[in-house]
């Protein structure tokens, strides 16, 4: 049994993943999820700010990231308009005007209210990375002269006495690499000593712990914080339970459950194989 | 024949028959739009905004088959199983999907960057009153060029210098300047956020009381953890001492820190792999196969 193990072909595992994953997306499975501190930390942070306070939501990731990361960005849109927080959006990577225009259609169409220039804008995209937030640290104007659709920002309320954004009331960063979440807390938060939270892919989180609390005041690491994340969403705002929307990433957590069950079997399998075949080897 | 081309004959022979019967009988893969008329208060011009709305909307007067979002999903979905095919073995498709996804992104990337960097940027404030007439027609009528903006586009055109055959090492000056400003840019932030701003982030109690002056055991043996965590790395990485003896024995310790904080960034690997995965397959599941509903798109259909 072991001998047929040893050598067994990578592709079988691949194949037993994708039906794994497959058959816990088709059963539709949902596992119920305890928010961590960490992850009240940062629903705390939107939630303690007074109704109506200026939010800059940088949404820095691309589609390859979409899985990951758009069910944090769509998370803090619904709990931002909620609390008719002013909503700034804006992305330092070029294929992140999708992203953010997913988000603006959850405004469009569950926060109908919402109105375009007085509720929330969309920067856009401006090329230069950490260059840019250096440059709308100070002055905003001088990069970001007219919004996404090329309309004067003079001639949008939300953004016609708008300087710069150290008067943000909080930075919230929602990224899956550079420039993204560390370069938001070296160039902003830091400096101009700015309120900020990310989300960030599982790969980002580790580098960005060492800045918390004092610099970031929390972080969702990966697919489950933001399951977490919306389940403290649906405790404070039960109308949400009925929009499966915004359960994304709760229905992801189904196939997360039984993948790693897989994996730990795996790597459990791979051990027993490894110390037989060793202790095979000793012997002979 | 070959083995593995007996295996795709009869996956291609299989899928696609399957396709052809969901397609004619279920239905799958289809886009719809809302059109919506756009009249900003105080303009003469009005246009027509098209938002997706789910399936079940399709009845509706002013809902209509967006071809373009139609194939749109069939693309992303083909080129998806395209890519996927690369776990069993390379082959043309995967050739095919990652040569379209090079190449895409690249137009994507390149149109982007001339539009925000060129045209947004350096055109705007060189040339506002063409710029107003012609490709951005926000623009303040009282902005007046800007000179200064002439420096970026000397160097922008020193640095394109390269690709003539002759006087190559002009673009090396504007690409001194470049790392030049970076270094001192990053050098800044470096030295505000990672260094003084971490010293200071480790400077924390290690002993942590409540506020009625009895113990906090789980706070004062996580800054305990921070802080013991934090030296025995840092010896770890103190070469100029031979690492034996208590050193040796320290650094030893900080290893064993390292790996933990590796095991954990492998966790959260797979995590975030597993979610990617999951998305792909709940977007072929739900919005091109349609076997799954899960927020309702297709009820009643």
């Amino acid at each position: 049994m072991l001998a047929f193990f040893e050598n067994l072909d990578r592709r079988w595992i691949f194949l037993l993943m994708f039906l794994v994953v497959a058959a816990a997306i088709l059963t539709q499975v949902k596992f119920p999820e305890k928010p961590s501190p960490m992850v009240r930390n940062v629903f705390r942070t939107i939630e303690d700010l007074p109704d109506g306070s200026s939010v800059l939501l940088a949404l820095d990731y691309d589609p390859a990231s979409e899985g990951e990361l758009q069910p944090m960005a769509s998370a803090f849109t619904r709990q931002c308009a909620k609390k008719k927080h002013k909503l700034f959006y804006i992305t330092l990577w070029a294929p992140g005007v999708p992203m953010i225009q997913r988000s603006i259609e959850i405004l469009k169409s569950e926060f109908q209210e919402y109105r375009y220039g007085q509720d929330y804008v969309n920067l856009g995209y401006r090329t230069g990375g950490e260059g840019v937030i250096k440059l709308v640290t100070s002055d905003l104007k001088r990069l970001y002269a007219n919004d996404v659709a090329g309309t004067n920002l003079d001639d949008i309320p939300l953004t016609r006495n708008l300087k710069n954004i150290q008067k943000m009331d909080l930075i919230v960063n929602v990224g899956a690499g550079s420039p993204g979440s560390k370069e938001w807390v070296q160039y902003a938060a830091t400096p101009y000593n700015i309120q900020m939270v990310a989300g960030t892919t599982g790969v980002g989180a580790p580098p960005l712990y060492p800045y918390i609390p004092n610099q970031l005041a929390g972080i969702l690491g990966a697919i489950k914080a933001a399951s977490e994340y919306e389940q403290t969403l649906l405790e404070r705002y039960p109308e949400l339970n009925e929009n499966e929307k915004a359960q994304e990433a709760k229905r992801r957590m189904g196939p997360q459950l039984v993948a790693h069950m897989l994996m730990i079997g795996l790597i459990i399998l791979g051990n027993v194989i490894h110390f037989s075949q060793r202790r095979r080897e000793i012997s002979q | 024949m070959k083995q593995s081309t007996i295996i795709w004959t009869a996956l291609m022979v299989l899928g696609g028959g399957f396709l052809i019967i969901r397609a004619s009988t279920v239905g799958m893969g289809q886009a719809y739009v809302r059109l919506v008329q756009v009249e900003p208060e105080g303009s003469t011009v009005s246009w027509t905004d098209r938002l997706g709305v789910d399936p079940k909307e399709q009845n509706d007067a002013d809902v209509r088959l967006s071809w373009p979002r139609t194939i749109g999903i069939w693309v992303a979905a083909l080129c998806t199983l395209s890519i996927f095919s690369f776990l069993y073995g390379d082959n043309p498709l995967y050739k095919l999907a990652e040569a379209v996804f090079v190449g895409s992104s690249a137009g994507y990337a390149m149109a982007v960057g001339f539009w925000d960097g060129m045209i947004n940027i350096l055109f705007r404030n060189l040339w506002p009153e063409l710029m107003r007439t012609t490709f951005i027609p926000g623009i303040d009528e009282t902005q007046d060029a800007n000179l200064l903006f002439l420096v970026p586009l000397i160097l922008g055109l020193m640095m394109l210098w390269r690709l003539a055959p002759v006087g190559g090492w002009i673009s090396r000056w504007a690409l001194a300047f470049f790392i030049g400003a970076t270094a001192g840019l990053r050098l800044l932030a470096y030295f505000q956020s990672d260094f003084v701003a971490q010293i200071q982030n480790t400077i924390i109690p290690l002993a942590v009381f409540f506020g009625d002056g009895s113990i906090d055991f789980a706070q004062s043996l996580k800054n305990i953890t921070i802080v013991f965590g934090i030296f025995v790395c840092t010896v770890y990485f103190f070469f100029s001492v031979e690492h034996k003896g208590i050193v040796g024995k320290v650094s030893r310790v900080g290893i064993w820190f390292l790996m933990i904080t590796f095991g954990a960034g492998f966790g959260y690997t797979v995590m975030g792999r597993i979610a990617l995965l999951s998305g792909r397959l709940e977007f072929l599941f739900d919005d091109w196969l349609w076997l799954i509903d899960p927020v309702g798109k297709r009820i009643g259909l």
